[in-house]
């Protein structure tokens, strides 16, 4: 059961994938549908975030919100 | 619910106009969180740059002025001795600061101006195409230099941060990057501690910040943070210059 939950503005990510590749529990995945500026936004994939807030730091965006149950 | 991490009120909704991975966007967040935190945010007046940064007034919710190529630490001199109760900032890419604003960064350090600046050093000009830069690696290919920079030809890359610690009138000299999330935290605590020597007026503090360009290095943008990792920090190394 996932620990945290995060919410993802969508519309704004760029698809970079910086916390895609630094998230301890591979929680994220880029997307199949793209947004309206034509990235392949982040998603969630599994219940196994822990509320790190490693993909948040590391969003050069700050479009992800992490909260903890 | 608890929030671990939320957007800093110190920036704005804008968008950001950088590249996809440009790390410009995390130094953003760690000069707003600290903003905020150390409860200047409502007296901060920032000075921005020319290059690709030159459009954070959008981006940064405090009050901002973008200088002449390389002017923000001369802009933000007259702002600081008129409004000495403000707190100001710089924010700079290495061409702004470290190529046409060499002059301008040396002498409000060795005048010791109560201001704090964050010099992003990515070693390339960004905005205009990927040109050669003065902190452009030896080897390192740019559109200006499309053999990879000769040292026989260009010299080797300029270290800002040994340089301004050489100078009296700084205060605060650190090196930090942005490659992995425990060096964010650390970039943190510098931007913090060279703040809080402006607030206790005690002087001039310099945060060097090693930073990405996936589009003109030619790299996604993970893999630009490895090459910064395994390139740039072996010529650059990370650390504190000076702490008064």
């Amino acid at each position: 059961m996932a620990k945290g939950k995060l919410t993802i503005d969508s519309e704004k990510c760029k698809g970079c994938e910086l916390c895609v590749n630094f998230c301890p529990k591979k929680t994220l995945e880029l997307g199949k549908e793209t947004n309206t500026k034509g990235y392949f936004p982040v998603t969630v994939v599994n219940d196994e975030c822990i509320a790190c807030g490693t993909c948040a730091i590391m969003c050069p965006d700050s479009i992800i919100t992490v909260e903890k149950e | 619910m608890a929030v671990v991490y939320k957007k800093s009120i110190a920036l704005t909704d804008a968008p950001l106009t950088y590249c996809p991975g440009c790390t410009h966007g995390i130094i953003h967040k760690l000069v707003a969180e600290n903003l905020v935190e150390l409860g200047v945010y409502d007296k901060a007046i920032g000075v921005g740059p020319v290059g690709c940064s030159a459009l954070c007034d959008f981006f940064f919710a405090c009050d901002m002025y973008i200088a002449g190529h390389g002017r923000a630490p001369a802009v933000a001199t007259g702002i600081k001795r008129t409004h000495p109760d403000k707190f100001v900032f710089t924010y700079q890419g290495d061409g702004d600061l470290a190529s046409i604003g060499t002059a301008e960064i040396v002498h409000a350090a060795h005048r010791g101006e109560k201001i704090s600046t964050i010099f992003v050093n990515n070693a390339i000009y960004g905005m205009t195409g990927g040109q050669m830069a003065p902190t452009t690696l030896v080897g390192q290919k740019a559109t200006t230099a499309p053999y990879g920079r000769s040292e026989e030809h260009c010299g080797k890359p300029i270290r800002i941060a040994e340089m301004i610690a050489t100078i009296e009138g700084a205060k605060f000299v650190e090196r930090v990057s942005v490659n992995n999330p425990a060096n964010v935290r650390k970039a943190k605590k510098a931007i913090r501690r060279a703040f809080e020597l402006q607030l206790e007026g005690k002087g001039f503090g310099l945060v060097e910040v090693l930073s990405t360009c996936p589009t003109n290095w030619g790299y996604s943008a993970v893999n630009a943070l490895k090459w910064l990792e395994e390139n740039l920090i072996p010529y650059y190394p990370l650390g504190n210059y000076k702490d008064y």
